[in-house]
């Protein structure tokens, strides 16, 4: 990774994993994100935070191209997933898939046992074995904590289970399939403070092996689990930056606004 | 903002006093009764057409017990009378209507819900649904006067040159090729079908979560893979009700299959071509001509078994959607 962090806001150390360059982003004719330029690090956490229709959540799902599913929204400049550009048309989007899980506001289990909800995504991608595949699917379910309370009924529905498991079992779909970043959008908003405070444990447990990006409305959250801030409003990219840093010496007015309260 | 309307809530009940006045219970009373009874009368309907079919067709029960529906034999002037042609013809006809039916249906919502270009949508989902409204003789008399002969002339023979020459199943695309016949009923009942199935099919595969459905793309699934692994289990039951809506349309449809079926009580072949006959096309020949007595029990009595019949594939149904929770767990 030659091109150093020199871009405006991209202020980070360690090996860049995602970086956008002079991005753009449109729904028809709208103008949804303007000109992103910033880079994320390997096996850290970064949290987009912003009012709501800031572009946050469209600037998450940008990264696995889950707008291609949408005929009127189409990006403009380049996305680097490990220096490759995946807005390059000859770029397989199933693959890229595969490279980038997700996760979703609300828990969405498949209607099939909880063993499959996992052996399903990975079934995509790799042939194989009963055996290699019961192993990656304890490997998954260990690794989003869910093992302990879901051994014994790995053949019950997904949707048996409580929104706080079913959440989990979610990120352990997404994990199983061994992917390099695991974008979260909003993933607790749907669940209990409880069920809360487990999904942040799993996401700093989980940076270790993959890296993650969260979109979240909850400030304490970004603050409690994030390396990277990335502070976001109309669609533009205001301030990005080492998450205390950002919170407690904020060097935008704007970001000072929102992160205390004023607005938003 | 979630403050404020806190303050606004507070500041209410402080001043204003309660807009409603205490409502008497009457009313509600009144309209669960009316309701109630509604729905009562749809139950008494149903048993007193069951009764009335019972009774009717009891001279024919006691004359020909259980073997009414295993002989094939149907001869009004001596007065014998079994159900096993009409029986046949009807349950094959339908077998064939939804063995065609379902796979278009499942392609054309498939098609309307994911692939479509936005401006084809509405357009085919309306044409599909106009499909439904075209009345039950067109497409009898359509079938009789346009598709059959076009049938017997070109498509049957190509068919026995290929499905023909199959071992086993090749019986059933033998033998003389006239156009009307049980396959031509069932293709005829397949078009009649496949709006409503479609239709449904669209409807729930559209109210189907976006987030669900996204997650599946999200791990890297085709649109295949999508609907097929993840929307059609999550859609199930609207998916088999959509399907039986059909089969219960094309069990009772009449018209279109008086004309095609070719109405006769002979069948001596396993062939699809043959013409054969079917219950609802039996009552409607027969019952004008039908002497009262035993002839007119006997038809009473197969309306009841296509009753029956219309039950039992009801329960299949129901098992079914249960057989299918089973294998994804509970």
């Amino acid at each position: 990774m030659q091109t150093a962090t020199q871009s405006h806001q991209g202020v980070i150390t360690g090996q860049a994993q995602v970086a956008f360059r002079n991005f753009n982003f449109y729904y028809g004719e709208f103008l949804a994100l303007k000109n992103i330029n910033f880079e994320m690090e390997k096996q850290k956490v970064t949290a987009f935070i912003g009012p709501s229709g800031c572009g946050k959540s469209t600037l998450l799902r940008t990264i696995n191209r889950m707008y291609d599913l949408y005929p009127n929204q189409r990006a403009e400049g380049e996305i680097l997933l490990n220096n490759q550009n995946l807005l390059d048309p000859k770029v397989d989007v199933t693959s890229l898939r595969a490279r980038v899980g997700m996760v979703f506001q609300k828990p969405t289990p498949f209607p099939m046992s909880i063993f499959d909800n996992i052996a399903f995504g990975v079934g995509l991608h790799e042939k194989l074995s009963r055996a290699d595949m019961e192993e990656r699917v304890h490997w998954a379910l260990v690794k989003a904590a869910l093992w302990p309370e879901v051994k014994d009924k790995l053949n019950q529905s997904g949707m048996s289970l409580s929104g706080g498991q079913q959440q989990r079992l979610c990120i352990a779909r997404g994990i199983a399939v061994k992917p390099e970043v695991l974008l979260l959008d909003e993933p607790t908003s749907a669940l209990d403070p409880i069920s809360t405070s487990r999904i942040e444990e799993l996401v700093i447990e989980l940076k270790n092996d993959f890296t993650i990006v969260i979109v979240t409305h909850n400030m304490q959250q970004a603050a409690r689990i994030s390396d990277y801030t990335a502070y976001m409003y109309l669609g533009e990219l205001i301030e990005y930056g080492v998450t205390d840093e950002l919170f407690l010496r904020p060097k935008k007015k704007e970001t000072e606004d929102y992160i205390t309260g004023r607005f938003g | 903002m979630n403050t404020e309307a806190i303050d606004m809530n507070s500041r209410q009940a402080d001043t204003a006093p309660p807009i409603r006045k205490p409502v008497s219970q009457v009313g509600a009373k009144i309209f669960g009764g009316i309701s109630m009874l509604f729905a009562v009368l749809a139950l008494m309907l149903l048993a007193g057409i069951i009764v009335a079919l019972t009774v009717e067709s009891w001279p024919s029960i006691k004359a020909f017990g259980p073997g009414f529906i295993f002989s094939s034999e149907w001869n009004p002037p001596a007065e014998r009378f079994g159900a096993l042609i009409p029986i046949y013809g009807t349950i094959v006809s339908s077998i064939i209507a939804l063995v065609i039916a379902v796979p278009v249906s499942f392609g054309i919502a498939l098609f309307l819900t994911e692939l479509s270009p936005l401006w084809l949508r509405r357009p085919l989902g309306t044409a599909v649904e106009l499909l439904a409204a075209v009345p039950s003789i067109v497409f009898g008399m359509w079938g009789l006067l346009v598709f059959a002969p076009i049938f017997g002339e070109y498509i049957q023979p190509a068919l026995a040159a290929t499905l023909g020459q199959l071992p086993f199943i090749g019986t059933l695309f033998s033998g003389p090729t006239m156009g009307i016949g049980l396959l031509c009923a069932g293709i005829i009942l397949a078009i009649m079908i496949i709006p409503y199935i479609a239709s449904v099919m669209r409807d729930v595969f559209e109210v189907t979560p976006a987030m669900l459905k996204e997650s599946g793309y999200g791990l890297g699934c085709t649109t295949w893979e999508v609907m097929w692994r993840i929307v059609l289990p999550y859609t199930k039951n609207g998916v088999v009700g959509g399907i039986m809506l059909g089969l219960g349309r094309a069990l009772g449809e009449t018209m279109a299959v008086t004309f095609v079926i070719g109405n006769t009580n002979f069948l001596s072949t396993a062939s699809l071509f043959a013409p054969g006959n079917s219950i609802t096309s039996a009552l409607a020949n027969e019952f004008a001509e039908a002497e009262r007595g035993l002839h007119t029990s006997a038809l009473m009595e197969l309306g009841l078994i296509l009753f029956v019949i219309t039950l039992i594939v009801l329960i299949l149904s129901k098992l079914l959607l249960l057989r299918l929770s089973a294998n994804e767990g509970r």
